[in-house]
């Protein structure tokens, strides 16, 4: 047949097409553009931007907020994926038994995940006030005085880290579930004629079973870690004294609040390799590990 | 399924316990929004209730533009998802092409490097474009979704070609075969990305933050967090209304298909 080829060629390009300029638009120009930014200075008044080199990169190394929000980042990631991947498990593991009400209790579990993290952030800015909010109320019953959770830099980050291990578990949990209900029964039946105990088959055959999920699971948290900053929009806004600031909110807050994009940048860039990394060990260390079922 | 084993009576303590935890927020949420302000934060059982919170919030903001943005942000989003990604997805399913292997690897980028971080250079393009403080700007960088892509050459790739081939011999065009045969049988993936999609941005805030300002764009989440600024002083009753009113819809749907959403999240979670 003569002009197949190039009849697939034209029609498998003309498909792409519209996908192709929409992603080189918004997200590979961006990446580029990004680069070259953070080479440039700020352009101010209408005056042109000029190349800097490393300029802006130089400042991030010495800048202090800089420091202190890949900080909180790290503590952010640490204080919410641990906990809400073995909170997760464990309300999977519950759900999936025949445990008295577990619709219910799957839908209270499952339930902040369709919230959106701004009304969530509402309710739980309510549940942090000093002296009329719940916390304060529940502790002001064991004799505690007000405390300003929000207000202090050494709570406010763990503030956040609860609220999110909250909206961020239940979501967790329905991969959780999947998994534990692909596990062949007659592996359980076995187990339970062998008179093996629960917690050795538990660790021995279901956990390594639900690997590639605890995997998936994991990738995604510190992914989220990084890419979601609306709650800090609406409860601290990055304070106090960036005391929960995170690097995407920096970017937010320079680009946006002081208008300095060169240096939003630069920050992007810092974000992009963060990003970029993760893809690698996702692809590459996790994917070959996966394999085996 | 299989016969699941019985919790010990510890465990459904615990279970119940962490449920009554994950509850507490919306309940509180709910008690501040149907009793008078002065008992936001009072759990007396006696307190009157009253609806006053929900009018005081729907006439301090306009919601039912709120929604309509929302509404009109999903909805572009989504069709422009469906379309775009159903033609790659299937030019990267069936059809050869040169390149092909590079596009797609340029595509699958977006997976990591998603539009939530490129906030700045996507502010700038669309200043450029003449799109800020529209929908359209709010829902355009979404549009080509390499989630979309992926998730649909997996369900393109599973149609036998043997009826692509009879269409084509019956003289179907490409976009006829891609209708008729292919959609069809992708049809769970394309109910599973919507809900999924539809969910995401529907909750979706620093973008929309970001390019609209103005109250005649901007969609609930954005209105939302503005309605519960500090500054403006409005009581917690009001806000926990305002925050009720708009989770609504969303809240009611999952009710309603909590099976549909649930498999749906982890049908695309986990492919």
């Amino acid at each position: 047949m003569i002009g197949t080829r190039s009849r697939h060629w034209v029609e498998g390009w003309l498909l792409v097409l519209p996908a192709l300029v929409l992603l080189v638009a918004f997200t590979h120009w961006p990446v580029i553009a990004s680069l070259i930014d953070s080479l440039n200075s700020t352009p101010r008044r209408g005056a042109a931007p000029n190349f800097v080199g490393l300029e802006n990169y130089q400042r991030l190394v010495a800048d202090p907020v800089f420091a202190k929000v890949m900080w909180n980042n790290a503590v952010f990631a640490f204080g919410t994926i641990p906990t809400s991947v073995v909170l997760a498990l464990l309300m999977a593991v519950w759900v999936n038994s025949a445990i008295r009400g577990r619709a219910a209790l799957r839908l209270a579990y499952f339930t902040p995940t369709i919230l959106p993290m701004i009304a969530a952030a509402n309710i739980w800015l309510f549940f942090y006030t000093p002296d009329y909010g719940l916390l304060d109320q529940i502790t002001g019953l064991f004799g505690f005085g007000r405390t300003n959770w929000l207000g202090n830099p050494d709570t406010v980050l763990w503030c956040i880290v609860v609220m999110t291990v909250w909206k961020e578990a239940g979501f967790f949990m329905i991969f959780y579930l999947a998994a534990l209900q692909a596990i062949p029964p007659d592996l359980t039946e076995a187990a339970s004629l062998d008179g093996t105990s629960r917690w050795y088959f538990f660790r021995r055959v279901t956990l390594p079973l639900i690997m590639p999920t605890t995997l998936f699971v994991l990738v995604n948290a510190v992914i989220n870690s990084f890419k979601l900053v609306d709650h800090i929009v609406v409860m601290t806004k990055g304070g106090p004294d960036n005391a929960s600031s995170l690097i995407l909110y920096y970017i937010y807050e320079t680009a946006f609040s002081f208008w300095d994009t060169a240096y939003a940048s630069a920050l992007t860039m810092v974000l992009l390799v963060v990003l970029a990394l993760l893809a690698l060990v996702q692809f590459g260390v996790l994917e070959r590990r996966i394999h085996y079922r | 399924m299989s016969r699941a084993r019985k919790p010990l009576v510890l465990e459904e303590l615990g279970a119940w316990l962490l449920g009554l935890l994950w509850v507490i927020p919306l309940l509180f949420a709910v008690w501040a929004a149907v009793h008078p302000p002065e008992f936001a934060a009072r759990f007396d059982p006696t307190a009157p209730l009253t609806l006053d919170n929900f009018a005081m919030a729907w006439e301090r903001a306009p919601f039912p533009r709120y929604f309509l943005n929302t509404f009109l942000l999903v909805t572009l989003i989504l069709a422009g998802q469906f379309i775009v990604c159903t033609l790659a997805a299937y030019a990267f399913a069936r059809v050869r092409f040169p390149g092909a292997d590079i596009v797609f690897a340029l595509v699958l980028i977006q997976l990591m490097i998603t539009p939530d971080v490129l906030i700045v250079e996507n502010y700038r393009s669309m200043a450029k474009l003449g799109l800020l403080d529209t929908i359209t700007g709010m829902g355009l960088p979404y549009v080509a979704s390499a989630f979309g892509v992926f998730l649909l050459r997996q369900a393109f790739k599973q149609v036998p070609r043997e009826l692509d081939d009879a269409a084509q011999i019956e003289g179907a065009s490409t976009l006829g075969i891609l209708w008729r045969v292919y959609v069809p049988v992708a049809r769970p993936i394309y109910v599973a990305y919507g809900l999924v999609s539809v969910s995401f941005h529907w909750n979706n805030f620093l973008w929309p933050l970001i390019v609209t300002n103005s109250v005649e764009k901007r969609p609930l989440t954005v209105g939302l967090a503005l309605f519960g600024a500090a500054e403006t002083g409005v009581d917690w009753s009001t806000i926990c209304a305002a925050t009720l009113i708009s989770v609504a819809p969303l809240l009611i749907a999952f009710l309603l298909f909590q099976r549909q959403f649930v498999q749906s999240f982890i049908r695309v979670g986990i492919k």
